[in-house]
Parts: structure tokens; sequence; C-alpha cells
């Protein structure tokens, strides 16, 4: 078992080392990835829901809804 | 009351980036196939030309996917924040396929895209076919439950509404997954990734033609590319067959806002364009019966009976029963923790009256109509450039066989303006489908003004322009990153590293 996850370990790591033009292609994942998850999610996707109990999103929805 | 501005930029936004969504979607499921298929080649046959071939298509499926990756998870942030009633009233309706998916996909991807990439060497021929396989293969399950998920915004199936969560809660899992709109997306959404893998392998193949590099390569990869796209392009035409049949039968505003349809009846005429019809094609296409009966769209908004009987209400029937279910919701609120009796009256009300619970929010009879100029074209688009580009295919292959393809200047520069054609076929066909099912965002249950939150259109309007920004720049680094592989052309198997990503 040990040995399995040593393999998949050097495998995936031998990989990443070995990069050529992927390297390009992870930089640009990973821009993406925090322009996504550290700029626009903190700064403008606050879920509507978000912080409130379920008992609060169950008020605040029905209310949307039985006052459209 | 919710601004019209606000439901219209949210939709514009929504709409913005799912269209962004689906320009690397397609190339992901049709690429997949592609060099699966010319890496098959290379395990049964042994030359290694299949293998350098694969591989350069490789490279430009992982450009695309690197490029494309994620963006559908802004799709999902816009879901909590611009259309949270939505989220919480589809409850895990919703949320199972998107789960299922995002968790499939993660492994699914994570290994077998690995060992497409870093296996080469390392594993056995055969293992390395079969990641790459499902690698194609887990993009497209990856598809199939995002399908599920919207199949049933469009014929919803298999839950029940509990007005003490607000949320629907499912019933039967089987009937959402099997859901025949589900089926019939699927496999035309899946197969028009072939299409478009197919017209783009051919276009930049017909590229390295005109500049006579890469000959050997390119009428290979021409060769494959075609030959899957003809099939694509027939499973398109079935599983369209389908989803006309489906439109009939589930959502008969789509169909008869696609076809500009005002009254309708048996022997329904196909519009061609304006002013050129077949007469009884639409009740063929709708019904696979030339006296089938296709209402129109006054008709729905009318009431009408079928020559079998069957009676549909008014608009107004509708709306006065959806406004009697949110009365009775609104009730049922009020009175479960004081009068259980005014309570559970007020639910069976609600009950007997949620199939049209949607409709107690549209103000007029005319918000029920979908926008007719926009989805007349939208079709006539999606299927005229279908067509064309699948007569393309036919007439690439066979020069191909016929050993001409390489002197045809004029067919190789038809194929590489091409190209961008069959993204707009793409698109053409998911405006088709969304806007389609105007205005509701589940149909009948649920229309777009009821659906989106209660947040500023100024927030709306600068995350919109924001992505507007951001998706351009993104889409401009691809279109670089992939002119410059496709400039440098596929390499040999001495060059150095070129066996790793």
């Amino acid at each position: 078992m040990k040995n399995t996850l040593v393999s998949i370990f050097n495998f995936y790591a031998e990989g990443f080392r070995n990069m050529t033009w992927g390297r390009q292609l992870w930089w640009l994942i990973l821009l993406k990835a925090a322009i996504l998850f550290l700029v626009l999610r903190l700064f403008f996707f606050q879920p509507v829901l978000g912080g409130k109990s379920e008992a609060e999103k169950i008020e605040h929805v029905g209310n949307e809804l039985i006052n459209p | 009351m919710i601004d019209t501005a606000l439901t219209d930029w949210s939709r514009l936004q929504f709409a913005l980036t799912a269209c962004y969504h689906w320009i690397f979607v397609p190339l992901t499921l049709g690429l997949s196939v592609i060099m699966a298929i010319m890496e098959s080649i290379y395990v049964k046959k042994g030359d290694p030309f299949w293998r350098q071939t694969a591989k350069f298509w490789m490279k430009l499926f992982a450009i695309n996917f690197a490029v494309g990756i994620a963006t559908g998870i802004i799709l999902e942030f816009e879901f909590g924040t611009n259309w949270s009633n939505y989220s919480w009233f589809v409850g895990d309706i919703f949320g199972a396929p998107l789960a299922i998916e995002g968790i499939l996909a993660f492994f699914m991807e994570a290994t077998f895209f690995a060992v497409m990439f870093f296996g080469w060497n390392k594993v056995s021929k055969r293992t390395h076919l079969a990641a790459t396989w499902l690698t194609g293969i887990g993009a497209s399950v990856s598809a199939l439950w995002i399908l599920v998920a919207n199949a049933w915004m469009q014929h919803p199936v298999g839950m029940t509404f509990n007005p003490d969560t607000v949320r629907h809660e499912m019933t039967d899992f089987w009937a959402l997954v099997l859901n025949p709109v589900a089926t019939s997306k699927f496999f035309h959404s899946v197969f028009s990734g072939w299409m478009t893998g197919a017209i783009f392998v051919i276009g930049v193949s017909s590229w390295y033609l005109l500049r006579k590099r890469h000959t050997r390569f390119a009428l290979a990869s021409i060769r494959i590319a075609a030959l899957t796209g003809i099939a694509g392009t027939l499973a398109v035409m079935l599983s369209g067959d389908s989803s006309g049949v489906h439109a009939a039968k589930y959502q008969p505003m789509k169909l008869a806002a696609i076809e500009g349809l005002a009254d309708g009846g048996t022997r329904a005429p196909f519009s061609v364009v304006p002013g050129v019809e077949i007469p009884g094609m639409l009740s063929i296409l709708a019904t696979h019966n030339i006296d089938g009966y296709v209402p129109g769209i006054n008709n729905m908004l009318d009431g009408y009976t079928t020559p079998e009987g069957e009676t549909f209400p008014s608009a107004e029937k509708k709306m006065e029963s959806g406004k009697k279910a949110i009365e009775a919701f609104r009730t049922y609120r009020a009175n479960k923790d004081k009068d259980p009796h005014t309570a559970m009256q007020a639910r069976k009300v609600l009950e007997e009256n949620i199939d049209h619970f949607g409709y107690g929010y549209i103000q007029s009879r005319n918000e029920l109509v979908p926008p007719v100029q926009l989805l007349y074209w939208a079709f006539r688009v999606m299927v005229g450039l279908g067509g064309y580009l699948f007569l393309l295919m036919v007439a690439v292959l066979w020069a191909e066989r016929k050993k001409r393809l390489a002197e045809m200047k004029w067919l190789l520069r038809i194929a590489l303006l091409s190209t961008p054609l069959v993204y707009l076929a793409g698109q053409a066909g998911w405006i088709v489908a969304e806007v389609g099912r105007q205005p509701w965002t589940i149909e009948g249950l649920l229309p777009v003004r009821a659906a989106v939150s209660s947040v500023s259109v100024a927030a709306v309007q600068t995350t919109f322009f924001i992505f507007v920004a951001i998706f351009t720049l993104f889409l401009l680094i691809e279109i670089r990153i992939l002119l410059k592989a496709i400039q440098k052309g596929p390499e040999t198997d001495n060059t150095p590293n070129q066996a790793q990503p």
C-alpha cells in the first residue's frame, strides 16, 4: 500500500517536474483560480443566503416568494 | 417588486458566462474523441506517426482545457448571489447532479488526465490508451450531470414541493436522470461537440495544407476528424429530432416561438425562412405524424383542445391558478404554527395548484411568449450551419479519399474560414434552448422575475463588465497560445521532452 502511494506520488511529481509547455498552462490555471476565488468570490459574489441559519434562509426565500 | 432591469442584467450576466463556458466545452468533448481514435490507431498499428499525431492534438486539447477550466464555477457563484431564490427553491434537485458532476469530474480528470499527459513511456500503451479514452468519457459524463440539472429546469420531474422548507425535494432520482429531455439534450450537446472538434481539426489541418506543411499529418487528421464529425452530425440530427418531439410535448410555447407559429393546427407547416414553408413538415417534426396537432402561440394563450379531446387552459386560467397557489402558500406559512386546520386547507389548495405556481408571478399573458424573432433566427442559424458543416465534412472527406484535397486550395480555404461557424452554430443552439424557455427558470414553477435575488442592479452591472474584461482577456490568451502551438506544428518523437506536457 505504502509503495503504491509512493509510486503515485512519484508519478505526479516527476510529471510536473518534467513539464515543458505545460508549465505555462499551469500558471494560467493558477492565475485564473486566483482571480476567481480571491477576487471575484471574495469581493463580488457574496452568497445572499450565506451566513444565515436554515430557518432564516427559509424565512428569507419564503418572504421573497410570497411578496413578488 | 423586483426591478426588470435587475432581472435583465442578471440574465445577461448568466448568458454571457454560459456562452463563454460553451466556447471551451464542445472542443473538449470533440477533440478528446478524435485524439483517442488516433491513439487507438497507434496502439493497433504501432506506427509512431499516429502517436505524434495524437500528441499534437492532445497539446491543443490541454490548452483549451486549461483556459476553459473552472469557467463553470462562475455560474455557481452567480446562482448563490444573483439567483438565490432559485437556488434555494430547487433544493437538492439541482444540487445533487452538480455535486456528482463536481466529484466525478475532479477524480476522473485528475486521474486520467495525468496518466494521459505524464504517462507516455511510463505506463503500457494500452493503459495509456485507456486513460485517453477515459478522459473523453469523463468529460462527457460531467456534461451528463450538468445537462440532467438543466433538463429538469425545462421539464421538472421526480420531485415534490415542501412548503415548510420552501424547497423542492427529490422523490425519484431515476426520473430525474432518465428525464427524456435530459437524454436528448445530452446526446445533442455531446455529439455537437464532436462536430466542433472535427471542424476545428479540419480547419487547422487545412491551414497546414495551404502552407504545404505537415502534409501527411494534416491529411490523416482530416480523415479521422471528418469521419468523427460526420458520425457526430448524424447523431446530432437524430437527437435533434427527439428534442423537437420533446419540445412539442413539454415546452410547446418554445416550439411555437421557434417557428413563429401564431395559430397552430394539424398539418402545421415548417417555415424554412420567412415566406418559404413546407406544408405539414412541422407536424411531422413535432409529432412524427403529418396529421399531428401543433398548437400556436395564440392557441396556448387562449386555451385549446386537441383533436384527441385533450383540453389545455388559457393563460389567464393558469395565472389565476398560480395566484391561488401563492396565496395558499402565504396562508399556510402564516397559520402553520397557530391554526393547523386553516394551514392544512391552504396546503391542500397549494398542492392542487402547484403545477401553475409560477404563473402566479406573471402579470400579463404576453410575458409568457419568449422572444420570437431571436428564437426563429437562432434556430435557423443552428440548423443551417449544421447542414452546411455536414456537407463541408463530406466534401473534404471525399477529396481526401480521392487524394485531391491538397491541391484543392479553394476547399481548404473554405474549411479554414468555416472554423468559427461551428462555434456560432453551438451558441445559436444554446440560445434556442435557453431563450426558448423564457420567462421560466423552472418551467411553469418559477419565472426569472421571482428567481432573481434582491441585489442592486449596479452590483450586477459591475460584475458583468468585469466578466467581459476577464473573459475577453482569457480568450485572447487562449487564442494566442493555440496559434503559437499551431504555428509550431506537430513535433517528431526525436524532439527532447516532447513526451511531457
